[in-house]
């Protein structure tokens, strides 16, 4: 290990390191941030939800994108999966179905980045207590 | 491909010794068998706090909370939750009042009310990888006060902050520092962590040197840069295997990374720590014998003054704080005195940590803002008292403290408000009892403890603290009078009054305390020679109810001193004098004819 020669190399350190922490950092505040939740029950994971959750990890840290992804259980959208559900902070979670790695694309693109709406929305059926 | 999972699990001391360590072997044998070694990894954290249902494992970024985890849980865990994402229901917390499994820490009670400023790092970061550390602002309040500040700047923040000691007595810490800065200036000084925690019951600084290494480090050597030294010396019980592991590797790491050393940071600042051991004497967390433990001298105190600020360590100036007083220091300095005194109360200031233990459901360790009250602490954080029963009182301040009552159960908790209770803040252990504790058998328990560990230095703890055990085992063995009860009291008054040091000083706490809030149970013991917890053995009656016996004769066949006579088929009896009270007749009697009075 290298000697941090003065408190600018620390803070470099500090920020470099905080990337790694940052998983932490927001599953303590998750009600503050966006929520991804990707199906990964056996038909999410036999229609490639998977990819589509590797995907959207490495695509959302390469942004530095403030959101956590989850894996969760079956959201009982069986006929569309992959599916994924996201939660911006303050307005009602929206399920996409069939969610390939485009449209995981389009999803941050419009969605998560603009909060633009876009084709594919499942209807809510549920709901969480 | 990255990490894209953390499981946290906590290698504090109560959870290892329950298993953590195995836990940790499984889930990483079970992450490999199933190639996930690059999807997730185990990260040993320090103490999450709810030690009552350890081993606790955490699993990122979903914040799930399994508890009372077993090693063979392990391929269930990865199985469930990493490779499916399906939670293990049956390891989720399940709160009392609805029944309903809680699946994320921030929505359990125990957490909800505490403020984690001293523990802000226990149980999130793996505390033998100083990169987290310093990726939670690990040494950037060390580089900001070297770089951007003067000591006097420093101190004036640490004044500011309103801290005082979080050992004990509550001494203001910027105004500690003050003065050891002022004294002898130019001199070979020097900064010492008390970590000789003693109390029954505590572990408030164990935890934090385990959990949280660096920053006790990083704030011993800020404190040596406001008062002009340049070593710092950890005073540790020998006893606190972990605890002196963890700091040997954060030292180390730390030594590496020029932020302990030569010129640290480049600034021309120079600070090395090192460890001494203590052999585990409740006299040596008081600072004058702690210092002269560390010369390689009886662990003895001696008079102050002289002030360890203006003699201490080697006869040099020497500033002596607890660890958990450290462990604010870096927060402060971060986060600037205006957000640290808006928490509190007006003349006590940020947080307290607490180790709860005894008769309470959720054991643990909280850190709470000052000003909560005993209610919320007990009835809220710590899930109310076991198996239903009445609260009695909580002892806190250890064997130095009192103890408080149902009536100050609304009073808010500060450092004033407790000893105006009776009690002290004490370095935070808090033991809860309940209606079956006899009050009077408490006070001689501290006091027993308080006999062993007196260093018979001086008369009236050496002399005065045996004579008072002596009265309350009378008392107990239901021999006491009136006049016992009477020289209790006066007794107590001049230890207090007369003793060398802080342990004599306050060892007659327990007994004035339980005397002023439980003067009838007392009373009771003398006069009726009764114990209503039914805790003082001598004073416990065993009878037996003639329509109830069958004339078995099994009782009289286990009695060890044949205390029971009667024949075959007809009542049996007790003689009273004869009666050792053990309590054999009562476990052997099938037919419940035995009771007890």
């Amino acid at each position: 290990m290298d000697k941090i020669k003065n408190l600018a190399e620390l803070r470099k350190m500090r920020e470099g390191m905080q990337g790694k922490m940052s998983m932490r950092e927001n599953s303590n505040s998750s009600e503050a941030i966006i929520q991804i939740k990707v199906g990964m029950a056996t038909s999410g994971i036999a229609s490639g939800a998977k990819e589509t959750m590797n995907y959207l990890i490495t695509e959302i840290d390469k942004r530095q994108i403030k959101a956590l992804v989850m894996q969760v259980g079956d959201m009982g959208y069986c006929h569309a999966e992959p599916t994924v559900e996201v939660t911006i902070p303050g307005k009602d979670p929206v399920v996409f179905g069939n969610v390939n790695i485009a449209r995981a694309q389009e999803i941050i693109d419009k969605y998560i980045v603009n909060g633009e709406l876009i084709e594919g929305i499942l209807p809510a059926n549920y709901r969480s207590i | 491909m990255a990490i894209k999972m953390h499981i946290l699990v906590c290698g504090g001391t109560g959870c290892t010794a329950s298993g953590s360590k195995e836990i940790i072997e499984e889930l990483n044998k079970e992450l490999t068998a199933h190639d996930l070694n690059d999807f997730a990894k185990v990260v040993v954290t320090g103490c999450f706090g709810f030690c009552e249902r350890g081993p606790i494992v955490k699993i990122i970024p979903d914040n799930t909370f399994y508890t009372r985890v077993k090693p063979e849980d392990a391929k269930e865990i990865i199985e469930e939750h990493i490779i499916k994402g399906r939670k293990v229901q049956r390891l989720l917390y399940v709160a009392p009042d609805t029944n309903q499994s809680v699946s994320d820490s921030k929505h359990m009670e125990f957490y909800k009310k505490q403020v984690r400023i001293a523990l802000r790092n226990c149980g999130f970061i793996d505390p033998e990888n100083i990169d987290e550390s310093i990726a939670r602002d690990g040494y950037a309040a060390l580089g900001k006060c070297l770089t951007e500040m003067t000591p006097e700047q420093v101190i004036d923040e640490i004044k500011k902050s309103g801290l005082r000691g979080r050992g004990g007595a509550g001494f203001p810490t910027g105004l500690k520092w003050e003065i050891a800065s002022k004294s002898r200036v130019g001199e070979q000084k020097y900064v010492v962590c008390n970590a000789d925690e003693g109390d029954p019951g505590a572990f408030m600084d164990r935890s934090l040197l385990e959990g949280d290494p660096h920053s006790i480090l990083e704030a011993m050597a800020i404190c040596g840069y406001c008062i002009g030294a340049n070593h710092g010396l950890i005073y540790i019980r020998a006893e606190y295997p972990l605890a002196i592991h963890r700091l040997q590797v954060a030292i180390e790491q730390a030594e590496q990374y020029g932020l302990l050393g030569k010129d640290i940071l480049g600034t021309g600042f120079d600070f090395t720590i090192e460890l001494r051991y203590g052999a585990g004497a409740f006299v040596c967390g008081e600072e004058t014998a702690l210092i002269h433990s560390m010369e390689g001298k009886r662990g003895e105190p001696t008079f102050k003054p002289p002030f360890p600020a203006q003699s201490g360590y080697l006869e040099k100036p020497t500033n002596v704080n607890n660890v958990e007083t450290y462990a604010n220091i870096p927060v402060i300095i971060n986060k600037g005195a205006d957000w640290f005194n808006k928490i509190g109360t007006e003349k006590s200031k940020g947080t307290k940590v607490f180790a709860l233990a005894g008769k309470i459901n959720n054991v643990g360790l909280i850190e709470v803002p000052m000003g909560i009250t005993l209610r919320e602490i007990i009835y809220e954080i710590g899930g109310g008292i076991k198996g239903g029963k009445k609260f009695k009182a909580v002892q806190t301040g250890g064997p130095s403290g009192g103890c408080l009552t149902e009536k100050h159960l609304d009073t808010p908790i500060d450092y004033d408000s407790l000893v105006a209770a009776g009690s002290m803040m004490g370095s935070g252990g808090m033991i809860v009892m309940d209606e079956d504790d006899c009050m009077v058998a408490i006070a001689k328990f501290y006091l027993g403890f308080t006999v062993d560990e007196s260093c018979g230095k001086c008369t009236p703890c050496r002399v005065g603290n045996k004579r008072l055990l002596e009265i309350l085992t009378k008392i107990t063995e239901g021999k006491g009078t009136m006049q016992d009860l009477e020289e209790l009291k006066n007794l107590s008054n001049v230890i207090k009054d007369t003793a060398l040091c802080g342990l004599g000083q306050t060892s007659p706490n327990p007994v004035l305390s339980t005397i002023n809030n439980f003067w009838d149970e007392y009373v009771e013991h003398v006069t009726e020679k009764k114990c209503r917890a039914g805790q003082c053995k001598a004073l416990k009656k065993y009878v037996i109810d003639p329509d109830k016996c069958k004339g078995c004769t099994a009782c009289a066949r286990a009695c060890p001193v044949s205390a029971i006579t009667g024949t075959v088929k007809n009542p049996h009896v007790i003689d009273q004098d004869k009666c050792i009270k053990c309590g054999t007749c009562y476990e052997k009697c099938k037919f419940g004819a035995i009771s007890i009075k």
